[in-house]
């Protein structure tokens, strides 16, 4: 179809206008990191004057980057994990199977999915400093408290999204995997697994997206040897100075493992969506 | 809600015993896949499920809402049973509009209302725009959607730090660009403090959630069948009257899911404001999440705290009950 001048100016020049508000923090992230400190703190400038590496360096000296990247990533891949794995076996109950309390089920979980985090963080607060002073116990400050704590978003979402997954792909499947001798888990794994991958990467990706980025359980749940990235990163900011050259670089660092992650897995994102919310 | 769990618990004992079943149903070839329906194998896959959700959301719920009838300090952080009953004390604290706390409140629900007006309205018409723009193929395509995406991608702290940095008065961009450059404001302003700091809040807001809109909005593109624009266009109706006509009105059914996810996460957002301006926020950037954590976590008025969340839950409901009962003719429920 033959689009007419006026479209396609008009897609040329919001296009245009929509791609520098998206990458304006994205070049002030990368120019202001490659910048020594007395350029940052001074009047901002487009063009670095003087261009460094160093602050790459610094950033590793000045927090313990490193361990907070290690305990970022422990957290928000085990959370994914057990998420997304809890999420199949109930997303596959409630999407093949018909019993009662079904209906409850699904009710709550998409009722859950709604609640804010602050409303679960004072009594989980609570449960966990009473579990430790009760039973020694210490899920306050440690990873598994915050693993608990992250699958408060994550699991509904994983849960509600895959149900829809799981509906979008045809019942005559796992139907004939029974009917050629497979358990009910084992169509589960053999077929609707297999054939419900970009839904499963969807949620994969939004549950360990989620975990990396939280900052709220985050700064309340750790302790200095637990702290996340979210919570490590203010570590640049001292009494006398921000640091911001090495907040930028940090920042960078930390982002481009999950943003090359995402732009890879991206298409299963929409794969996902389109069955599992989008119907 | 405490039906909801005890129901699928009660029956996994029965459980064990059908999954053994179905074992031997394998050997003997299961033609009425009817009769595993029946079995309690559903509750078995359901138990993990049903056990987190007590763990990590009803109980923690009822706590919150047993809490927000005791008096609850930090004296009584480590023995919370003990925290004295005050009845709905916290409740009436909460709600006195004409005392401190209770006005504070009320502001703080205003300022969330406001910001979350703007913040879901320009993150969805921005999404709007770009997925329909994006919708017919061309050169570069594929590029802008990765670019529109990294806001999505890039960890909220990083991409609000960085925000944030633009934003300070004296070695910002953006009163270098406003003040210096262009000389739209005769001096530096403050963004993160004072009165703009509510539109610094709603921008960071829109451009970190309208990919996600775009991302929902082309997922829903995709779903509208070629052959309408085929026949439109033969019909003699051009690019604008499609938009118009076919692919606004085949997008309701994402709108309708997508504008309540958008409403529940800025209403409830607290990692932008906590990122942008820390622990506490300005006066007209006083976000509800971030008023409640002030109150439980700064000023330890843990009660008051909860009492404060059990009602922020009741509005949440409320609206999406209404928003849901509005939009859901038609529709089933259990899909939402």
């Amino acid at each position: 179809m033959a689009a007419p001048q006026s479209f396609l100016w008009t897609r040329r020049i919001v296009l245009t206008l929509l791609a520098c508000f998206v990458l304006l923090p994205v070049y002030v992230m990368v120019s202001s990191s490659l910048k020594p400190l007395q350029d940052v703190s001074g009047k901002f400038q487009w063009i670095p004057s003087t261009l460094t590496v160093q602050p790459y360096f610094d950033i590793w000296k000045t927090v313990p980057l490193a361990k907070y990247f290690v305990n970022s990533l422990i957290v928000a891949s085990s959370a994914t994990v057990l998420s997304v794995t809890i999420a199949v076996f109930s997303a596959y109950a409630v999407s093949r199977y018909r019993f009662r309390g079904k209906r409850v089920f699904t009710v709550t979980v998409l009722s859950t999915q709604m609640f804010p985090g602050i409303l679960f963080l004072l009594p989980l607060f609570l449960i966990f400093v009473n579990i430790g002073s009760s039973t020694g116990v210490a899920l306050y400050g440690s990873r598994g408290g915050l693993i608990l704590t992250y699958l408060t978003f994550s699991l509904p979402f994983s849960i509600w999204m895959l149900i829809g997954y799981f509906d979008s792909i045809p019942r005559d499947l796992d139907e004939a995997a029974l009917v050629d001798g497979c358990g009910p888990v084992g169509a589960l794994f053999r077929v609707v697994v297999p054939a419900a991958v970009p839904g499963i990467v969807a949620v994969s990706v939004y549950s360990f997206m989620t975990a990396w980025g939280e900052v709220l359980f985050a700064s309340v749940m750790t302790n200095d040897a637990t702290r996340t990235l979210s919570v490590g990163l203010q570590g640049y900011a001292t009494q006398n100075d921000v640091y911001w050259n090495q907040v930028m670089a940090a920042s960078l660092v930390v982002s481009i493992p999950i943003v090359v992650g995402f732009l890879l897995l991206q298409r299963y994102l929409v794969a996902g969506l389109t069955a599992g919310a989008v119907k | 809600m405490t039906a909801t769990v005890t129901e699928p618990r009660a029956d996994t004992s029965a459980a064990k015993g059908t999954s053994r079943g179905t074992g031997g149903a394998r050997r003997r070839l299961p033609r009425i896949p009817d009769r595993v329906r029946r079995g309690g194998l559903p509750y078995l896959l359901l138990l993990p499920a049903v056990l987190l959700e007590l763990l990590i959301h009803i109980i923690p719920m009822i706590i919150g809402i047993v809490m927000s009838f005791r008096q609850l300090t930090q004296f009584f952080i480590n023995n919370w049973g003990a925290a004295p009953w005050t009845g709905l004390d916290n409740y009436r604290i909460a709600v006195d509009f004409d005392a401190p706390i209770g006005e504070a409140l009320l502001h703080s629900f205003f300022v969330t209302c406001v910001f979350t007006f703007f913040s879901v309205g320009f993150a969805w018409l921005l999404g709007t725009t770009a997925a329909i723009l994006l919708q017919e193929s061309f050169r570069g395509r594929g590029i802008l959607r990765a670019v529109f995406l990294v806001p999505y991608a890039l960890p909220v702290y990083a991409a609000v730090i960085t925000w944030a940095f633009m934003f300070q008065r004296d070695n910002g961009l953006i009163n270098h660009v406003l003040h210096e450059q262009l000389g739209i404001i005769d001096e530096p302003s403050f963004w993160l403090i004072g009165d703009n700091s509510i539109y610094t809040l709603i921008i960071v807001s829109v451009w970190k959630g309208w990919p996600f809109a775009f991302l929902m909005l082309m997922a829903g593109l995709q779903n509208i069948p070629r052959e309408l624009y085929e026949a439109a266009s033969i019909d003699g109706a051009g690019i604008w009257q499609q938009i118009r006509r076919i692919t606004l009105p085949s997008l309701r059914p994402v709108n309708q899911v997508l504008v309540l996810v958008l409403f529940l996460w800025t209403f409830n957002d607290f990692n932008t404001p906590y990122v942008l301006f820390g622990r506490s926020a300005p006066e007209n950037a006083d976000l509800i999440s971030i008023h409640i954590y002030q109150s439980s976590f700064v000023t330890w008025n843990f009660g008051t705290g909860s009492a404060m969340s059990v009602l922020l839950l009741l509005f949440l409901l409320l609206v999406t009950a209404v928003y849901l009962i509005l939009t859901s003719r038609g529709r089933k429920g259990a899909d939402v």
